[in-house]
């Protein structure tokens, strides 16, 4: 048994397998899902046991205009899939653009957030068990909003200069899955920190 | 049909040794290599690197409880040496000598050429690998360089409030978070690797019903590791954020909880020893069955045992965590999820047994480690079951006991298992065998070793003597045990150097191995040894769980009983 | 140091002065009978699934002798109803197991109290204990008293415990399992030692360089010992001129910034309460025989007996550190 067996080419006709690029997202948006679900417990186990103030019921104020563009920006992102897959190219990057400025519009809103809080109601991460789980939660959601808004700027960019084409679907696809899922974990923060935490 | 053509040799360029590269050149091919072969070699090079490091840690701490009221270290230095042993044997050896294995083999058993993302393989591993030099840096710059040799010395589960910057000041407990923080991010690279490699990438024929247990079992060690390794990166950032901007998470000053970290570190950290036992389960499924010349027996409850003790593992955390105060429920609770993993388990050790029975069972190094390892995990797992049962817990909790059941099933499971795979594929790995007279050899020295080391050492627990104690008074009767137990480890030592020897020695001495020296049965014989940068010349197609079974026996091929 | 071969003997090994197999307490009782059944059954448990092993393993061995030994044995690749019944056995044992043990876990937990129980709360610190008697106002350390409890009238001492730094846990393991001792949160176990004399213990749980000398030592004591014990530990520190000159020392160094005297200005409570440490039989919880040889190495240079321990060395010159050492033994 020195050489080498090669199996018989007995193939079936079909065998599909799934692309890699989705499940490869798929696997990721799980770990991150539970990197999350532990700095929600932390938040939700710390609601009400600062030992001094300020409390949530102080200084937090609904961002229900950011919340909004966060949200719309799902949507948003979906159509320049789909437009990119019906090969409407100039309208794929302008969804993708629309879907940056709304966005940075999230990102430019939290950065205002944290500024009044910080210079205006005196709550930094040291201040208090509230201010730790909270800039800690919101901090780390704010970070991947970063992220999926550089990848979404390269993807625009790349867009813009006609390099992305119909074959690039898949790929804009998982960028855009991991959009999604940045989204769906602001719904789980809103609702924790703004609507259960005060 | 069963056709036995060698490897073209124009496909095969892996034979042309015309001319050999330069020291450099061979150094920049491993540095830059995203091929999974050479990344899980590397893994497990790197691995048995550290095991021999960490090894030499536990060495100095037998030497230093051999007797009592010793002086051979400080207590600050043994603090440090249990804590770093711990965390390198867990997170850089054990860890990475596992994703080491199954890096070369999956894509070889699926059939596939590589994994589905090479350069976040590499990536994976030199995070990992990173992260392990960083903890090691500790040594030298924990507390800047004038106090060199300041390890962290929090212990490997790092309990809140030690870590707290009052009571652990200096630097060696960042470094201790971020050696684990990088080894997990490398861990969740390599685990979303072999999920999308067994998903997307398997030959044709090769339904998730045929694949090798073997690669049934990463897959589920690697969604494991999803949902277990990421909390313990959460926890990190966490501890991150309270030791360099000051937040309150684990403060207790502030009002924090120091239990919250306990359930944070053990929501990972007790799935974390099914993701270390789970691949010694994968090899036993492939070593146990070719040399028993028998198939595996129950391939479907082996597959579903795995996925409910993946399942079940997830929810019997607080078994380590009974003496916290949680209250008779929340205990009872734990008991009762904790005992339940016997079910699963017991199944597989019984279809083990069932596969030996009537088979004609070849004594090679590999199968005597195997056997080893089936006693002892039954033992080991027996002994958990005593630890599951809360009251008792709270007699044996943190005491030599629980040392003696883990690593009773790390060292006598685990441990006994990567032998097995060592001597196993070293062949595939290399082309070479390893020495079968120092496999005997290194087999019963380690055996005896282990035994009178793990042992001898529940015995102290019983008697009262707690873990992580640097010394111990004379007259409470645990000097003579104590220093049996530090005999066999220095048995055990012998042992792996040899073992460590024969590794080296037959790489060059060692009897050329072939394709197939163990008349085997999974894809990974079908092809050379090593195998060529591309696997295979051609990629394979199978029709059955054994697709090299059916080739070697076209009269009862296995597909006639799937 | 020399080994006989009756270390070895059983009694030895079970007699031990803190093994878990000679209890001599309720919870302890219940613990060791639950544990016997365990082992009982965990032991049955190995030598079937054992002996079925070393059965398989010798009757199927490969053997030179085989006449046709290129043949493959016959390849069986499962059974239905085998696998049904290994897979149901074993929930039947887990469930007996999980039943026997939900007992003892209740009646441990949630034990009634009786009106006669003694209250204790003990707080741990980095590396000592402190036991404070709230109805009766005495503080005391690294040695508990506690009453023997005669099953007719028990009289079981319940330790309320908590922490003032890190993570320790409170063990004697002749008495009971252990329990945690965690800052932040309260704890309550309880003890009923049925024979008075001495326990021994440790602290159980890693919390920092000298973990390993935090031991413990519980006094059961009878009605009578512990009714005299508790008169004099309420009595304010002995005051003897002899050793006056000692006590200045003491009054005028750091040491009262962390220890208390009763009757001194010494109130710290960093460190262990000193008002009848001479009454005690080992200092810096069981580092060390409590001898006036040792009292002057400990206080002179702490790390001698306990590196890593929270008392800075002191710095006395040797007049002084004699004069502290003659008061500090006379604090009975
Ligand atoms: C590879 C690792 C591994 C594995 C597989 C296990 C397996 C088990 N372990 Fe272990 N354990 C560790 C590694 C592991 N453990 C480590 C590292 C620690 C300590 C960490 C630290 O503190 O530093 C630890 C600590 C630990 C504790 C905490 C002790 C303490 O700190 O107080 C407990 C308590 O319940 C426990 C229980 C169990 C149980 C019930 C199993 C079960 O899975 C065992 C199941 C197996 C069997 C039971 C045998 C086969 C079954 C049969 C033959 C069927 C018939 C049997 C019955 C019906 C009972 N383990
Ligand atoms: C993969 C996991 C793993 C492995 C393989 C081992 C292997 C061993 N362990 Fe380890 N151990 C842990 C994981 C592991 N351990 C963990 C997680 C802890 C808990 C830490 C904590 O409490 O925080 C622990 C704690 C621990 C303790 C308790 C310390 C304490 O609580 O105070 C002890 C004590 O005996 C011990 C001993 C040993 C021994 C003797 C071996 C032997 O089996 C080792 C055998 C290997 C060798 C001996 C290597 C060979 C060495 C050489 C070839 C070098 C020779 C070179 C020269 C002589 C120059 N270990
Ligand atoms: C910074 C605080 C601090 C100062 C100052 C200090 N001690 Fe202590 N002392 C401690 C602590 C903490 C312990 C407990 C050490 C241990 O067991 O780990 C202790 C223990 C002791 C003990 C043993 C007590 C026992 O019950 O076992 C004695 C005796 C003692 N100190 C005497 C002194 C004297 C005398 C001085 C002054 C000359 C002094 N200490 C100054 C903190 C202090
Ligand atoms: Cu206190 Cu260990
Ligand atoms: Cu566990």
């Amino acid at each position: 048994m020195s050489q080498a067996a090669v199996i018989p080419q007995n193939a079936p006709e079909v065998w599909k397998l799934p692309s890699r690029g989705i499940v490869g997202m798929a696997c990721l948006i799980l770990a991150e899902a539970a990197i999350f679900l532990i700095f929600v417990v932390a938040y939700v186990y710390y609601i009400g046991k600062s030992l001094s103030g300020p409390t949530p019921r102080d200084v937090l104020t609904l961002p229900i205009f950011a919340t909004i563009c966060l949200l719309s920006s799902s949507l948003t992102v979906h159509l320049a899939v789909s437009t990119l897959h019906g090969d409407k190219r100039r309208l794929c990057s302008l969804w993708l653009a629309a879907t940056v400025l709304l966005g940075s519009i999230f990102l430019g809103s939290t950065a205002l957030e944290w500024y009044h809080l910080i210079y205006h109601d005196g709550l930094s991460i040291r201040t208090n068990l509230f201010g730790s789980t909270y800039y800690s939660l919101v901090g780390l959601h704010a970070s991947h909003v970063i992220v999926g808004l550089l990848m979404l700027t390269l993807a625009l960019i790349f867009s813009l200069r006609g390099a992305v084409t119909t074959r690039h679907t898949e790929r804009l696809q998982v960028l855009s899955l991991y959009w999604h899922f940045v989204d769906g974990i602001w719904v789980v923060v809103f609702l924790v920190v703004y609507v259960l935490g005060r | 049909m069963a056709t036995q053509t060698p490897v073209p040799a124009v496909l095969d360029q892996t034979t042309s040794t015309a001319c050999r590269p330069m020291w450099l050149e061979v150094l920049h091919d491993w540095v830059t290599t995203v091929d999974h072969k050479k990344i899980g070699l590397m893994y497990i090079g790197y691995a048995l690197l550290f095991l021999v490091v960490a090894g030499f840690e536990a060495l100095l701490i037998r030497i230093q409880l051999a007797i009592p009221n010793n002086t051979f270290v400080s207590p600050q230095v043994f603090n440090r040496l249990f804590t770093m042993h711990g965390s390198t044997m867990i997170f850089f050896v054990a860890m990475p000598v596992l994703f080491g294995f199954g890096n070369y083999l999956i894509p070889l058993m699926i059939g596939a050429r590589d994994m589905a993302f090479p350069r976040l393989n590499a990536f994976s591993f030199w995070v990992s690998a990173f992260g392990g030099l960083l903890l090691y840096f500790s040594y030298f710059g924990g507390s800047g360089l004038y106090g060199a040799g300041s390890a962290p010395d929090v212990g490997w589960w790092a309990y809140a409030p030690l870590t707290a910057k009052a009571f652990s000041p200096g630097h060696s407990t960042d470094y201790w978070t971020l050696a684990i923080l990088l080894s997990g991010v490398g861990t969740i690279g390599t685990a979303l690797n072999i999920v999308t490699t067994v998903i997307c990438m398997r030959c044709p024929g090769m339904k998730l019903s045929r694949m090798p247990l073997l690669v049934w079992i990463y897959l589920v060690m690697s969604l494991m590791a999803f949902v277990t390794i990421s909390p313990l990166t959460a926890a990190q950032i966490m501890l991150m954020l309270d030791r360099y901007l000051g937040s309150h998470l684990f403060d207790t000053q502030a009002g924090g909880s120091a239990v919250l970290w306990m359930h944070f570190f053990w929501i990972f950290g007790h799935p974390e020893v099914y993701i270390l036992i789970l691949p010694a389960f994968a090899f036993a499924n492939e070593i146990i069955p070719v040399f028993s010349r028998k198939a595996i027996f129950g391939y479907p409850a082996m597959v579903a045992a795995t996925v409910g003790i993946g399942f079940v593992s997830l929810s019997v955390w607080a078994h380590h965590m009974f003496t916290v105060g949680m209250g008779a429920g929340a205990n009872t609770f734990f008991v009762f999820s904790s005992m339940t993993i016997a079910v699963p388990t017991g199944i597989k050790i019984f279809n083990w047994l069932a596969t030996i029975w009537g088979g004609k069972i070849r004594f090679t190094t590999s199968m005597m480690f195997a056997i080893g390892f089936l006693f002892q995990f039954l033992i080991a797992g027996l002994t958990g079951i005593m630890l599951a049962v809360a009251p008792f817990d709270w007699q044996l909790g943190n005491s030599y006991f629980v040392v003696a059941h883990f690593h009773y099933v790390i060292v006598g499971g685990i441990l006994f298992m990567l032998f097995s795979a060592f001597y196993y594929w070293y062949p595939k790995m290399t082309g070479r065998m390893l020495s079968e007279k120092l496999g005997k050899w290194h087999f019963w020295l380690f055996l005896i070793g282990f035994h009178l080391t793990f042992d001898i050492m529940h015995i102290p627990g019983i008697l009262g003597m707690p873990r992580r104690i640097y010394t111990y008074e004379a007259d409470r009767g645990w000097m003579i045990w104590n220093l049996l137990v530090s005999s066999g480890a220095m048995i055990q030592t012998v042992g792996v150097l040899l073992f460590v020897y024969n590794l080296v020695r037959s790489y060059f001495k060692g009897a050329v191995a072939g394709a197939d020296p163990w008349d085997g049965w999974t894809l990974e014989w079908s092809t050379t040894s090593p195998p060529p940068s591309y696997n295979f010349a051609v990629i394979p197609s199978v029709g059955s769980r054994r697709p090299l079974w059916d080739l070697k026996h076209p009269e009862d091929p296995d597909n006639n009983y799937e | 140091m020399a080994i006989g071969i009756h270390d070895f003997a059983l009694p030895n090994v079970v007699h031990g002065k803190t093994s878990i197999f000679s209890p001599d307490a309720t919870p302890a009782h219940s613990i060791f009978s639950l544990s016997m059944l365990v082992l009982a059954i965990t032991l049955s448990i190995f030598l079937v699934v054992g002996g079925l092993l070393l059965y398989a393993i010798i009757r199927y061995r490969e053997r030179l002798s085989d006449p046709d030994a290129a043949y493959e044995p016959a390849q069986i690749y499962g059974s239905n109803q085998i696998e049904l019944s290994w897979t149901v056995i074993p929930i039947l044992i887990v469930v007996m197991l999980f039943l026997a043990t939900a007992r003892v876990i209740y009646s441990t937990e949630h034990a009634p109290k009786p009106p006669s129980a003694l209250d204790v709360t003990v707080i741990g610190h980095q590396f000592w204990w402190e036991f404070r008697y709230p109805k009766l106002g005495i503080t005391t350390a690294n040695e508990l008293h506690i009453l023997v409890s005669d099953p007719r009238h028990p009289t079981p001492t319940y330790l309320t415990m908590s922490s003032a730094d890190t993570n320790h846990s409170f063990w004697v393991p002749r008495l009971a399992g252990k329990m945690d001792v965690i800052p932040n949160r309260i704890n309550v176990m309880w003890v009923d030692p049925t024979t008075a004399g001495l326990y021994l213990g440790q602290c159980a749980q890693y919390c920092g360089t000298q973990h390993a000398k935090m031991l413990l030592r519980v006094y059961a004591d009878t009605p009578a010992e512990f009714v005299t014990w508790v008169a004099h530990q309420r009595q304010p520190a002995a005051q003897d001129s002899s050793v006056a000159e000692g006590r200045t020392v003491f009054e005028h160094n750091a040491c009262i910034s962390c220890h208390t005297i009763a009757g001194t200005v010494a109130t710290g409570r960093f460190g262990p309460n000193l008002t009848h440490v001479a009454s005690r039989s080992t200092i810096a919880s069981g580092s060390a025989p409590n001898t006036a040889a040792n009292i002057r190495t400990f206080v002179d240079n702490p790390a001698h007996f306990k590196p890593g321990a929270l008392m800075p060395p002191m710095h006395l010159n040797d007049h002084d550190l004699a004069a502290v050492t003659a008061y500090l033994t006379t604090l009975k």
